[in-house]
């Protein structure tokens, strides 16, 4: 069948199961727009305000779904607009696959109306991109696209498509997604015995679980490891829903925000066991203190994140849920046999220092959380923006299932939380979705209240209103002697009148008392809302560890 | 301390299409690997490019820097060439002063190291040089009383020594995905 480039891009997404894209119409795309009005049928096309926005939901779609998320911006601004969201998805390894439109052909390389050179823009922030010189190559290089998103450790794919190939015609046969390859050829009885040796040895096993846990369907099997080797668990930011949070060996994240229970028993541990996780700096803080007295055991799919932040003692490089069922069954016939001891020691130090924050004195934002989560029972979505909303939103919620917490962690992109609770309402039209923001962050990106009103999405915004860049004011507070650099953003913007103006609705939040009928209005409320809390801005995140220290220095209040 | 001890060849095949040298110098340059030279060309293959980069770093860096490489999807494989089990080559062109008098002693170094002559003008000769790092470096050395006006190297390229090879018949880019990339078999 004869086809342009851009039915022949349509095709594709419906081979690959798209039904959904996020997208921005302009010059270099008007085809594709023209293509997706006759296809409006199979797929429906979600205009967000800004293409940041679109990247944004694409990503969040992604997160909440774990499948491909899609996101479509013309050439030159329209494309660069793309970047912030491409980067985001890329740091947290989501499958996102983004289109451009380019000018044509011809026109290409002459610094023509509205050209950018955006294979170049983003090679650093997506796992691979292409720019299609032909329309011969078109179906083949979106198939592959899709798969290289996909496969082994997910990540976002540009694919630019000049003007002039949307147009052109050629044949276009229907075909079955290229097939993902599985990484396992490394993971041997050998490989897995290696493991299994340590493991026995161990006293005081230590787990660690990271976002790849969640990329990989793997949160059974980890939790089922767990509790067969009897190992405290943390997660990284990225890695929370993907053990269950209300768990009894549970203790919380680990790192710069971490409980001081798992920041302790990582330092005490003899075997720290990391899967699907990547040692950031900020989990690890100080390298050379870290877990000073414990083997370390890292499985991941990515072998370059083997040694490259936290030289190990041994790994096992493969998709984790096949790993983890490889040693599960290993571990079922073997003598390994929790030690309630060192269980036990953990459970203490969880219970002296459980995570609290001062009561009393106005409405407290970790309240407001753990309001949400009781009243959810856990089972919401939550997005968040970045910084102190991000942590506490991290700490005082429960995550029991993956896909249900979706947050900024590697680029930690203020901004994020509201394109990506639109995908993620999109993708999981049952669950009900929360963006937890900061004011700050809020207004970042605030345009796509219209979005969210406009597909009458009921997504409740809960805007941590502390008049502050709190995170950064925190910093300034503790290491800069209270200099308050412009963190201040004490301005006059009425967010409840605002969200009133997009056609939201509005409700404010100041008395601790009011905090379950307000967030109960909301959910029984039609639409989008927007609850603004008033909080105050010398609250902060704790436990932290100061910049440098080793994790275990963690401090736990002012 | 010897300069070389952390120097490493590596011999990368890549997939022969626009943007490939691109991405691989981006990776250098973005996560701060240092490089002493990289040099590019078509294999007995048209669809395969073989890359020569010379490296420097410790040994976990070295690591980091291969697996980097594996990563990205139009490479197809990466392999180290040490020194004992390789033959390391580089070209040189100098242009050295040279009059009627110095001109037939530049002459008689140019012969021992079985270089060339490649052009002669009344104040000027033109060089050609092949050979490892330290012989083109010795060279250098013996023209720079002369005076040297202008130098170009090609970087270094290598082979695995004996009959042994990187293995380019093997593979196989599916007909589909040759202009496009390979199918990727790393994280
Ligand atoms: C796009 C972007 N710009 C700047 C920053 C640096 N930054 C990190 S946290 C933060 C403050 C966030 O303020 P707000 O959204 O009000 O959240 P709060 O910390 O008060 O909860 C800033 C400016 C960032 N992370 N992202």
């Amino acid at each position: 069948m004869q086809l342009t480039g851009a039915e022949i891009i349509l095709e594709c997404l419906k081979e690959h199961g798209v039904d959904t894209i996020f997208g921005y119409p302009g010059g270099a795309v008007l085809n594709i727009y023209d293509a997706l009005a006759k296809h409006s049928d199979d797929i429906r096309h979600i205009l967000p305000s800004h293409e940041q926005g679109a990247a944004h939901a694409a990503d969040g779609y992604a997160r909440a779904t774990g499948r491909v998320g899609v996101c479509l911006a013309t050439s030159g601004p329209g494309a660069t607009n793309l970047v912030t969201g491409i980067a985001t998805a890329y740091m947290d390894s989501s499958p996102v696959v983004a289109f451009t439109g380019n000018v044509g052909g011809p026109l290409l390389g002459k610094d023509s109306f509205q050209e950018v050179d955006i294979t170049g823009v983003t090679m650093p922030i997506t796992k691979h991109n292409f720019i299609v010189r032909d329309v011969n190559q078109l179906h083949n290089v979106v198939r592959r696209a899709f798969q290289i998103a996909r496969e082994g450790r997910p990540g976002p794919v540009l694919v630019d498509v000049p003007k002039d190939v949307t147009v052109n015609k050629t044949e276009y046969r229907r075909q079955e997604p290229l097939p993902l390859a599985e990484h396992n050829e490394q993971v041997t009885a050998d490989s897995l015995e290696g493991a299994i040796e340590m493991i026995t040895e161990s006293r005081r096993p230590f787990l660690f679980s990271g976002g790849g846990v969640i990329c990989s369907g793997a949160h059974r099997d980890v939790l089922e490891f767990a509790e067969r080797v009897g190992a405290p668990v943390s997660c990284s930011l990225m890695g929370l829903g993907g053990f269950p949070g209300n768990h009894g060996q549970f203790c919380g994240m680990i790192g710069m925000h971490g409980t001081k229970a798992s920041n302790v028993a990582a330092t005490q541990c003899d075997l720290f066991i990391a899967v699907g996780a990547r040692f950031s700096d900020r989990v690890v803080s100080n390298a050379k203190r870290f877990a000073p007295d414990a083997k370390i055991l890292h499985i991941d799919i990515d072998p370059a994140e083997i040694n490259k932040n936290i030289k190990t003692h041994y790994h096992i490089v493969g998709d984790l849920k096949y790993v983890m069922q490889r040693l599960n069954e290993r571990l079922q016939n073997s003598a390994v046999e929790p030690n309630q001891d060192w269980l036990q020691e953990i459970a203490q130090l969880k219970k002296a220092y459980p995570l609290t924050y001062p009561k009393g004195n106005g409405l407290k934002p970790q309240y407001v959380v753990e309001r949400i989560y009781e009243l959810t029972q856990g089972n919401a979505v939550i997005a968040t923006e970045v910084g102190q909303n991000q942590i506490w939103s991290a700490q005082f919620y429960k995550y029991q299932e993956p896909r249900t917490w979706i947050s900024s962690g590697g680029l930690g992109t203020m901004g994020f939380g509201l394109g990506a609770s639109i995908g993620a309402q999109i993708g999981r039209p049952e669950k009900q979705v929360f963006n937890i923001a900061g004011d700050g962050s809020f207004r970042m990106n605030c345009n796509e209240l219209a979005t969210a009103v406009e597909y009458n999405l009921p997504i409740i915004v809960v805007i941590l209103n502390n008049r502050a860049l709190g995170m950064v004011r925190q910093w300034q507070d503790l290491f800069f002697d209270r200099r308050f650099s412009q963190t201040t953003i004490d301005r006059t913007t009425d967010f409840v009148k605002l969200a009133e103006a997009y056609g939201a609705t509005g409700l404010s939040l100041s008395r601790t008392e009011d905090v379950d009928d307000v967030l109960m209005q909301a959910m029984n409320a039609d639409g989008t809302v927007v609850i603004d809390c008033e909080v105050d801005p010398n609250d902060k995140v704790f436990p932290m560890v100061p910049p440098g220290a080793a994790i275990e220095d963690i401090i736990t209040e002012e | 301390m010897n300069e070389n001890v952390n120097r490493h060849v590596l011999s990368v095949l890549v997939v022969n299409q626009t943007g490939v040298l691109s991405r691989v110098a981006g990776l250098f340059s973005r996560r701060g690997y240092s490089i002493d030279s990289l040099s590019v060309g078509v294999t007995q293959r048209e669809d395969i490019s073989r890359m020569t980069i010379v490296a420097r770093g410790d040994d976990a860096t070295l690591e980091q820097i291969k697996k980097q490489l594996d990563k990205l999807v139009d490479v197809i494989k990466v392999v180290f060439l040490p020194p004992e089990s390789s033959v390391y080559r580089e070209l040189v062109l100098v242009k050295v002063n040279a009059d009627a008098e110095n001109r037939s002693a530049i002459s008689g170094i140019v012969d021992i190291f079985r270089g060339g002559i490649i052009d002669v003008a009344p104040d000027a000769v033109t060089v050609e040089l092949t050979g490892d790092q330290s012989k083109i470096e010795a060279f250098v050395e013996l023209m720079q009383p002369y005076g040297i006006q202008e130098l170009v190297r090609t970087g270094l390229t290598a082979l695995q020594r004996g009959n042994r090879t990187i293995g380019l018949d093997d593979i196989e880019l599916d007909e589909n995905y040759s202009e496009i990339g390979r199918t990727p078999h790393h994280g």
